[in-house]
């Protein structure tokens, strides 16, 4: 036991509090940026594309600040993304022995988007002043089909461990055979990779139109503020109402698929038709407490009809029961409490656009897009939440326990104390790198640093 | 060859790749370590930073390879080697967050404080994480890796063999990375720079050349098995590296200027492939042998899609990626 244990507890349900803490801390972390590295090279494509068609000088100033921004949020993603990769060794190393040969087909075939994107993306940040203007345009091309392309191979890959097939195990528990077009396209793969691609188009739309929301509130009403909270805006705009159908599709097969998940989300205690739908409250197993109740909706959300039998927490095995009940349905309301007030905000811009061609004039929609962004994420986290945390306590859903998998080594609460102060010290530095690019492109020095790294600061520069 | 072979080479060829150009990153980072005060530093380490920028991301998803192919073809392998080295395995992953995250900002971040702290995270790490890598090659090299895992945490690693080895990670990383940049310095056309690489190649050649010296007679007494074989087996790889490093050396004394960076790869790929033979056919000597470890067949034969598709598209991306950052048509200072 390392002296750092502060839970007095047996070794292996300790680390796999500790291992199941880390994961979720270091996915979360990874995960806002994963969406940058899916969603932000289709946003400077449309910036640059803009600039390129209709010479118009701020979409081009708009992409490649964006680029600028992409390089440094790459970086953190590519060595975040890594630490995950080990993570599957260094905390789970016996789901990976056990199921490695079946799932791992996906992450080979990440594997091929990775270098891709890593290279054309390469080529496209620094390509900017020797590359002439459409060859360096399509050079960025190709990170927009591989940041599909990646989503779509790690995400059927979690999808897999929400509703595994695809391969045979002998009477050891040892993968004797696999069939790799299975493992990808299993029955979770239509929804899960849509709703996080959509998601990553939510959050990198929302996100980048927020700062500009900011600086327009501060009075820069430029034509640069304008469009570059326009056309991420429209972008996450698009995305949203076709989420919110793709989310609504993806809670019925939950509801199918994995019943203990659903009913954990959605506090259903016992299983029949009529259920009611409940906005928020306190899930207990006498029912839900504090929580605005809607009858009969729950059951027509899941089969269109009231008398549709949903299965409550009460016909699941006690130890098949997600855990953290209020937790997991509070992430989910808040969830769909930020997708529709988005979809709510897409409408407002919708008609004022409609009417007379502008943003609506009011501060108040400015504010509202300039908290969209962290709103976006919050949401992205709570989904992400209900995924894994309404999976408890199965890591492959019916095969393989989070308890069978998790590690024997020492030290897991240690480690997770130090990923928890770098990756403290990662963000806050990433953000404060990324808050001085865009003070000094607004003092207009343009962050053109001198050759050398050590070479004094830009204003001694020549 | 079986199936589980070829997987097991595809794997190698990763390695290979991510010790050539990974390895040649980090030696990047030693370079700029060691390259003094500001001033004193300021040319070599803009050049170092001019040949990374690009680069180093691409170079990195070599390692992610590596680590895919082994789960996915190898998972036994996979899981014995993390549940007993993960002492030197979390450190390698916390120095390449340092390593990566350090590069990054230091390019970004204005003041010269901010970029010196930066640039010394980026510089130390870059020496540590080739550091605890070589110390988990060479404690698999040793066998000290049981087929089961669960291995003790520090007594498989902390060894003369795997420290030995960790330690000519770090030089032959910078042994390469000084070849590359020589290059570099010479196609921007600035001779100062040139030799200064030059005199820095030479002394990292030698130095790792030691540490490969000391880690036979480690080899002998700690790993027999991949001794044995590679001294038999193996033999005319390690003949292959010796001339290719020997012959380098003489290029460099006589300051001719014929191209270096072959001979270099050349000397770094042919231990890499020796120590493959003197394993084979294991993947854990001598408690998990390759075909042990393997996955079904279907995957394997996903492995060999990959690695195909990786052939076609992959490769001529970095190919095209170095061709223009050779030509100056990226700029690092974007």
């Amino acid at each position: 036991m390392p002296p750092l244990d502060p839970l007095p507890l047996a070794a292996s349900a300790s680390n796999l509090l500790a291992a199941r803490e880390q994961m979720a801390f270091t996915l979360g972390f990874h995960i806002v940026l994963s969406c940058l590295g899916v969603a932000l090279p289709a946003t400077i494509l449309v910036a640059n594309y803009i600039g390129l068609k209709k010479g118009d000088e701020a979409a081009f100033e708009l992409a490649k600040r964006w680029s600028k921004a992409m390089a440094v949020t790459f970086a953190v993603g590519a060595v975040t993304g890594t630490v995950l990769s080990f993570e599957f060794g260094l905390l789970w190393p016996h789901f990976m022995d056990r199921f490695g040969a079946a799932f791992g087909v996906a992450f080979a075939i990440e594997g091929i988007f990775f270098f891709l994107e890593a290279i054309f993306l390469a080529i496209y940040i620094y390509g900017w002043k020797r590359l002439s203007g459409w060859a360096h345009f399509w050079s960025g091309v190709p990170m927009f089909v591989t940041g599909i392309g990646g989503a779509f191979s790690v995400v059927a890959a979690n999808a897999w461990m929400n509703q595994p097939q695809g391969f045979t195990l002998n009477a050891a528990g040892k993968v004797v055979d696999v069939e790799p077009l299975k493992v990808l396209w299993n029955p979770a793969t239509g929804y899960e990779v849509p709703h996080m691609i959509l998601a990553a188009y939510m959050v990198v739309g929302f996100l980048v139109a927020s700062v500009y929301a900011v600086g327009m509130l501060k009075g820069r009403r430029d034509r640069l503020h304008r469009l570059g909270l326009l056309i991420p805006l429209t972008i996450g705009l698009i995305a949203t109402p076709i989420q919110l159908f793709v989310g609504d599709t993806a809670a019925r097969a939950v509801a199918d698929h994995q019943p203990a998940k659903f009913a954990g989300m959605e506090c259903i205690q016992e299983s029949g038709g009529h259920q009611t739908e409940y906005v928020g409250g306190v899930c207990t197993s006498d029912g839900v407490k504090a929580a605005i109740p809607i009858p009969d909706l729950d059951s027509f959300l899941v089969g269109f009809s009231a008398d549709t039998k949903v299965t409550g927490l009460n016909d699941i095995p006690a130890d098949e029961r997600p855990p953290a009940n209020t937790f997991l349905h509070l992430s989910f309301d808040l969830m769909v409490g930020i997708g529709t007030a988005l979809l709510g905000l897409g409408a407002w811009f919708a008609f004022v656009w409609w009417k007379r061609r502008d943003i609506p004039k009011t501060p108040w929609f400015l504010r509202a897009v300039a908290v969209s962004g962290i709103a976006s994420i919050l949401a992205l986290w709570c989904g992400w939440i209900v995924t894994e945390v309404g999976r408890q306590p199965w890591i492959v859903q019916g095969y393989m326990r989070t308890s069978e998998a998790v590690t024997d080594a020492k030290g897991i609460w240690f480690s997770f104390g130090l990923v928890l102060l770098v990756y403290a010290a990662l963000g806050t530095t990433a953000v404060l790198v990324l808050r001085s690019m865009s003070r000094r492109w607004r003092e207009g020095s343009d962050g053109e640093e001198a050759g050398a790294p050590y070479s004094p600061p830009a204003e001694a520069a020549p | 060859m079986s199936k589980a072979d070829a997987a097991a080479a595809i794997l190698w060829v990763g390695a290979t790749f991510y010790a050539l150009f990974g390895g040649a990153d980090f030696g990047g980072g030693l370079w700029d370590l060691v390259a003094g005060g500001p001033e004193r530093g300021e040319r070599p380490r803009a050049l170092i930073q001019r040949s990374l920028t690009p680069v180093w991301e691409a170079n990195h998803v070599w390692l992610i390879f590596v680590l895919v192919v082994l789960w996915t073809a190898f998972p036994p392998a996979f899981s014995a080697i993390f549940t007993t080295l993960y002492v030197p395995i979390a450190l390698a992953a916390l120095g390449i967050v340092l390593r990566g995250a350090g590069f990054a900002f230091r390019k970004s971040i204005v003041g010269l404080q901010g970029r010196r702290a930066m640039g010394a995270t980026f510089a130390i790490s870059s020496v540590l994480t080739p550091f605890f890598m070589g110390t988990v090659v060479g404690a698999i090299a040793s066998g000290e890796v049981p087929a089961g895992g669960n291995g003790d945490a520090f007594s498989t690693w902390l060894q003369p063999l795997p420290l030995l080895i960790g330690a000519m990670f770090v030089a032959s990383g910078a042994y390469l990375s000084a070849v590359f940049l020589v290059g570099d310095a010479r196609r921007a056309g600035d001779g100062e720079m040139e030799r200064y690489f030059e005199r820095r190649a030479l002394g990292a050649a030698v130095v790792a050349g030691a540490f490969a010296v000391a880690g036979l007679f480690a080899l002998h007494s700690e790993a027999r098995y991949v001794f044995d074989r590679l001294t038999g087996q193996g033999l005319p790889l390690v003949i292959l590296s010796l001339l290719c490093g020997a012959v380098l050396l003489v290029v460099l004394l006589r300051g001719g200027r014929r191209p270096l960076r072959p001979l270099a790869a050349g000397a770094v790929v042919a231990v890499i492939w020796g120590w493959g033979v003197a394993q084979f056919p294991y993947l854990l000597p001598t408690s998990l042998r390759i075909d042990q470890a393997a996955a079904p067949d279907p995957t394997m034969t996903i492995i060999f899609v990959v690695f195909a598709i990786a052939a076609v598209l992959v490769l001529p991306s970095l190919g095209l990626l170095y061709t223009l950052a050779q030509k100056d048509l990226l700029e690092s200072e974007h």
